[in-house]
């Protein structure tokens, strides 16, 4: 009986871990051949090189006309670490004034702003797109960093959720201690909320590293060029004469994602699990 | 004296959203609709051209129509197996095992890395006439197309990569399963209850409000599926249209021809799409939604 049911134990991981691991066969392929030797890319049918060579990491990094794919690594960091600030900082404050303010016409505003993360960004998108045109932001990071100032919807609502979790006592005392508003945001909520806003934090760098479009149609010089756009273009102009190159550089632009995941991962999965948006 | 404070305070924090929401959305909102009734190129002002591109869209664009047919079928198709393998693969996993973290992370590195051009491209290979995925089928013996080249199966690599990334998914289904009391279980094994059964008279009611709510998310989502087609198609939607989701379509429309107003009066119609597919969610949700407060 013990024996049976530690068989089917066994056998219970082996087939979760078995379906696991072909899930990310593919990413492990791309791995692989960003190490193999050129000629093995696509003859040899085993994940393991005859032998390793880091050639295609250098000549992607290399990169084209003249730019080194490490502009394009910095270029969308700055992009994330301004984009991340911004959605805190705005996203939290506003979060602070819905769960803990009483103001007139609050619940109109709440639900308003629940409305714009059913919308569509299409609808927005030639708007601002004009909009950020006239006044000639257009081939600058400014279109897609000033947005992050203004708070994402979402990560207000998640954030307000959790403020809702924290005792209203605390606002009480701290105000009889003579506490401003500024005081209880910045000194108690914001340090109490640390897991709601490292939630929202993750999303946004990961976000903003994948935003492909938003990148696409903002920039056009190929200097502010970022990893995702980086990527295409190295795609269209060596596509197929090095592929080596161009999955070396893949792997390279995954590696934050996986970092941040993996650093955050209590956060993150607590995240997605209350909230379940994004990604 | 003090409550305006408080009021003052309240619109003082909101005021970085309030402005963007009026910048960024309102108006934005407000001058779609005038331009989907105009002909804007962004070079010389709008000129008002009444229902001419909404009549253009129905009757005159067969693009426009080809998009329609594909993104519905990329829709159709992705969203119902993303979300049976998530709630499947939540279930396997929710057995209160050990390791259940390090399945969890493996199950869901292919959606951490969703939308990045990265995947994109190696998707492509993976799904190339010599890619890894005719290999594994040639494996069992079958010939397999080569699916990005084929119109008629290279919807299917991308459907394929958009249930390849059901990890946020399961994940919320796995944080549902978990608010299901076991004691329920438990009396229903008493009783002599089939897993079967419990699946349908346990499981699923109570997870019933995390379906809807993956449901309606996913959809509202992969209506707007981007990056993947763009890449693999480059740019071109093709061949012959047959990735050209919806989103794409635009995209070219309004970026690559300048036609703004177009573009604007397609939003539109995306807008519509969209309301009425949730619409007729929340619609039906009355009927196999249940709320275990009573609240239905």
């Amino acid at each position: 009986m013990a024996i049976n049911r530690q068989f089917k134990t066994a056998l219970f991981h082996v087939i979760v871990l078995g379906c696991g691991l072909l899930m990310l066969y593919p990413v492990f392929w791309l791995i692989s051949s960003s190490v193999k030797p050129t000629t093995e890319i696509f003859t040899s049918k085993g994940l393991w090189p005859s032998s390793i060579t880091f050639e295609h990491y250098s000549q992607g990094w290399n990169g084209l006309r003249n730019i080194q794919f490490g502009r394009f690594f910095l270029n969308s960091i700055l992009l994330c670490v301004v984009a991340v600030i911004g959605t805190v900082l705005s996203s939290s404050m506003a979060a602070f004034s819905f769960a803990r303010i009483d103001f007139p016409l609050k619940n109109l505003l709440f639900a308003l702003m629940l409305g714009t993360i059913m919308l569509p960004g299409h609808v927005t998108l030639i708007p601002q797109y004009i909009m950020f045109h006239e006044i000639g932001w257009v081939d600058t990071y400014l279109p897609l960093m000033t947005p992050k100032f203004v708070g994402d919807a979402f990560f207000v609502f998640l954030i307000v959720q959790f403020i809702r979790g924290i005792p209203k006592e605390l606002d009480e005392s701290a105000k009889i201690d003579g506490c401003g508003w500024f005081t209880l945001y910045f000194r108690i909520i914001m340090p109490l909320s640390l897991p709601a806003l490292m939630t929202a934090a993750i999303f946004t760098f990961m976000g903003t590293w994948d935003d492909f479009f938003g990148q696409l149609i903002y920039l056009s010089d190929i200097k502010k060029f970022t990893v995702p756009l980086g990527l295409r273009l190295f795609l269209d102009s060596s596509g197929s004469s090095n592929w080596g190159a161009v999955f070396a550089m893949s792997v390279l632009s995954i590696v934050p994602s996986l970092v941040i995941f993996f650093l955050g991962q209590k956060y993150f999965t607590q995240g997605i699990a209350t909230t379940g948006l994004k990604g | 004296m003090q409550k305006y404070k408080t009021y003052a305070a309240g619109y003082l924090f909101l005021l970085p959203w309030l402005i963007g929401f009026i910048l960024l959305y309102l108006s934005p909102i407000i001058a779609s609709l005038y331009l989907s009734f105009t002909k804007y190129d962004l070079l010389t002002a709008p000129k008002w051209i009444g229902f001419e591109n909404y009549k253009t869209m129905f009757t005159d664009d067969y693009r426009l129509g080809d998009s329609i047919k594909v993104t519905f079928q990329y829709v159709l198709l992705s969203v119902p197996f993303r979300l049976a393998f998530a709630l499947g693969l939540a279930m396997l996993l929710n057995q209160g095992m050990k390791l259940l973290g390090l399945y969890r992370t493996i199950y869901y590195i292919p959606s951490l890395l969703g939308g990045s051009v990265a995947i994109s491209v190696l998707w492509k290979q993976v799904f190339d006439k010599e890619g890894i995925f005719n290999q594994g089928l040639s494996f069992i013996g079958i010939e397999g197309p080569n699916w990005i080249a084929d119109p008629k199966y290279a919807i299917y690599s991308l459907i394929g990569l958009s249930v390849w990334q059901f990890g946020s998914v399961m994940i919320i289904f796995l944080a549902g399963l978990k608010q299901i009391p076991q004691e329920l279980y438990e009396a229903a094994t008493v009783d002599g209850a089939s897993i079967f059964r419990k699946f349908s008279k346990i499981t699923m009611p109570l997870l019933t409000p995390v379906i809807f709510f993956n449901l309606t998310i996913t959809l509202i989502q992969s209506f707007q599926t981007f990056t993947k087609a763009f890449i693999i198609s480059n740019g071109s939607g093709g061949p012959i249209n047959s990735t050209l989701l919806y989103s794409l379509y635009l995209y070219i429309k309004g970026f690559t021809f300048l036609d703004m107003g177009y573009a604007s009066a397609m939003a539109w119609l995306l807008l519509v799409i969209i309301a009425a597919f949730t619409g007729l969610l929340f619609l039906t949700s009355r009927y196999w939604v249940y709320y275990s407060d009573g609240r239905n």
